[in-house]
């Protein structure tokens, strides 16, 4: 059985496309969130908010935004290879 | 063994490595030279990357900087970092996917216009140029404090050996230099920080740490500083010290400057494929975050460490304040350097050292007899003299000697290389003589590397006025031109020449622009660098931010109005976005 070859013409290039574009789009939604959002806009009332003797929006600030940023590029990047071969545009 | 003579063995030993590792990887072909062949492992890759990004200015100067700023230093901790996500999502994939040499040659083959291309190679050379020449001058300063010999000379070794290893190897044999100053730079970073926490907390891990209790059971480390910091007049250690709006605008306009640095994204074209590019970037920031995630450890300590030493007993009392002739080992070491000095402006033999310019708190302080703040910190000292202050061995010193260099140094020859790739492959080749050789190409490439490093060794020397206020500009242009432009150029079909060339210029304009009207780069500031003046609130170290939003507006609309970009860049836009191209099924 011949497996469908992606074209942008068939439209599996464009659902590889949107796929990508979904899952950068939730990545940067939870890259803004620890920085902008809990680092900067909401560290104050965060710091109301203890782990030890970390504030927790200092923490983020500080030290949390870092390593979430980390883990974000390795789950992307996990979950494009998984993409790349179910839209059959994997290299070989 | 004296302390000169171990920092001249470590360092020695240290550019004995590079040298040897540029000799095996010499370059043969312009591919070596401009990308490595195209052969570098993900981590090794990402490894590089770390010593590529982090500079002079990340090694000596940022933990100081925190310590100072406190919770307002973190714009440097997110900004700096947050850029990889943008990289790995939104860059990085893509432009290896298209496969060529240099960031000036995506955008003119995008753009089908070699004005484009032009423009792009001007943006590059100035923000690499503005930066390279701060990392030569880091050089001279870690020479001369370490090695007792004056700015100049160190330069001119570190141009030596820079031009040895560059010029050589390309970059390839930066690839794999930068691998060993990556591990050289880490080791004499994290070693005396591991020491530092240990003592101040009991902790190994310096991230821990900075959420520990101290050794000396008096509560939370950071508690502790917040008291003894307001007490002396400062703000709050982890507490907001600079408005929210702005506080944005500089971690974004860092971000997005930092994905935009042509020596940073030129690293992702080394590596064999598409997810490689993407991995690599994540391996690239482990390594960075290794750094990142210590520095404001090292910072809160020596701020710590600092303060205690001065202010020794309560606020006030009239002999809680460090004699200035029992003041220890280190201190009368780096008061030498003029890094830190002392001046007893009421005449009682203590130093005070507190925030006199909190009106309130210099009025109470009157009332003890104090006349002013009589120390002056240099921020790099809070790095340079931490092996010291925590009475490490004379080789952890050394080690901190030979790391500061190794930062320098990677910085210098990622920036260089892409500066002579700019103009040997994008200018010469790209613009004025298409027929030139292969063989021509390289040899150009090795005398634009070298013609590169004389300048930068010569504004290293004789720094222009601006070179302490060059950081914005750099961040900045990247943000506001070549990051929206290269973006635009993937995630946007329609978007042409003209509009692209609109946005770089206008970007380009306006950041340039709002930086001078404030910071007086070249000329006399126009209006004075206060908040009251700025823009939104924004000052010019985000103001790339702005500059990135109008880039953008202007391209939509200017694209809008002209014509649509031909069939072949449509189909060449098809080919970047996935990692192999789609065939026909009758090709198979």
């Amino acid at each position: 059985m011949e497996k469908t070859r992606p074209t942008p013409e068939n439209g599996n290039g464009a659902a590889y496309w949107k796929a990508n574009l979904r899952l950068v789009g939730i990545c940067l939604a939870v890259w803004f969130v620890v920085s902008y959002l809990f680092g900067i806009i909401l560290a104050q009332p965060l710091n109301a908010i203890r782990i030890g003797g970390y504030e927790l929006g200092f923490w983020f600030a500080q030290q949390g935004s870092i390593y979430v940023f980390v883990i974000l590029i390795f789950v992307y990047a996990a979950i494009m290879n998984r993409l790349d071969r179910k839209f059959d545009v994997d290299e070989q | 063994m004296s302390l000169s003579t171990l920092t001249f063995i470590v360092v020695g030993l240290s550019f004995a490595l590079y040298i040897g590792i540029a000799i095996w990887a010499k370059a043969r072909s312009t591919g070596d030279f401009y990308v490595a062949g195209k052969g570098v492992h993900p981590v090794v890759n990402g490894m590089a990357t770390g010593a590529d990004w982090m500079s002079a200015a990340s090694f000596i100067s940022m933990a100081g900087l925190i310590a100072f700023l406190g919770f307002g230093g973190s714009v440097y901790l997110m900004g700096w970092t947050g850029g990889y996500v943008l990289l790995a999502m939104l860059l990085a994939p893509y432009l290896r996917k298209y496969g060529k040499y240099t960031v000036p040659e995506f955008i003119g083959d995008r753009y089908y216009s070699t004005a484009a291309r032009i423009v792009a190679v001007i943006c590059l050379i100035f923000i690499s140029f503005t930066y390279v020449a701060g990392q030569m001058r880091g050089v001279g300063i870690v020479f001369s404090r370490y090695l007792e010999v004056n700015i100049e000379t160190g330069i001119i070794v570190g141009m030596a050996i820079v031009f040895f290893y560059a010029v050589l190897g390309g970059m390839k044999g930066i690839t794999y230099t930068q691998v060993a100053q990556y591990c050289v730079l880490i080791l004499a970073y994290t070693v005396p920080a591991v020491f530092i926490s240990l003592q101040l907390t009991g902790v190994v891990l310096p991230q821990i740490g900075l959420g520990s209790t101290l050794a000396n059971d008096s509560g939370y480390l950071l508690q502790n500083l917040n008291e003894m910091v307001t007490a002396l007049g400062f703000d709050q250690y982890t507490h907001a010290n600079i408005s929210t709006i702005n506080m944005f605008a500089i971690t974004f306009a860092l971000m997005v400057g930092t994905a935009g640095l042509p020596h940073i994204i030129v690293r992702f074209f080394t590596v064999p494929r598409v997810r490689d590019a993407r991995i690599s970037a994540g391996w690239a920031l482990v390594f960075i975050a290794l750094l990142y995630t210590v520095a404001p450890a090292v910072g809160a300590m020596a701020r710590y460490n600092l303060t205690s030493t001065i202010q020794q007993g309560p606020v006030g009392a009239p002999t809680a304040n460090l004699a200035y002739d029992e003041r220890p080992n280190w201190f009368k070491r780096w008061e030498s350097t003029g890094l830190i000095k002392f001046e007893d402006k009421n005449g009682d033999g203590r130093i005070q050292y507190y925030n006199d310019k909190n009106a309130a708190f210099t009025s109470q302080a009157q009332s003890w007899g104090w006349q002013g703040s009589e120390l002056r910190v240099d921020n790099d000292i809070m790095v340079l003299a931490n092996p010291e202050i925590a009475q490490l061995p004379n080789w952890v010193i050394a080690l901190v000697a030979a790391g500061g260099i190794a930062a320098a140094l990677s910085t210098a020859a990622g920036l260089l290389l892409v500066i002579s790739a700019g103009v040997s492959h994008d200018l010469l080749k790209g613009a004025m003589m298409p027929r030139i050789s292969e063989k021509n190409e390289l040899l150009a490439g090795r005398v634009s590397v070298a013609v590169a490093i004389v300048i930068a060794g010569y504004l290293g020397i004789n720094p222009p006025g601006f070179v302490a206020q060059v950081v914005a500009f750099a961040f900045g242009l990247a943000a506001a031109s070549l990051f929206p432009v290269i973006l635009m150029g993937i995630f946007s079909r329609t978007m042409n020449r003209e509009g692209a060339i609109a946005g770089m210029l206008t970007g380009l304009v306006f950041t340039m622009g709002y930086i001078l009207v404030y910071k007086g780069v070249f000329i006399t500031p126009l209006l004075p660098n206060t908040p009251e003046n700025w823009l939104f609130g924004i000052s010019p170290e985000g103001i790339g931010t702005i500059g990135m939003v109008l880039n953008f507006a202007v391209a939509f609309a200017v694209s809008r109005v002209t014509a649509r970009p031909p069939k072949e860049i449509q189909d060449m836009i098809e080919m970047i976005r996935t990692p192999r191209a789609a065939k026909p099924v009758a090709a198979e």
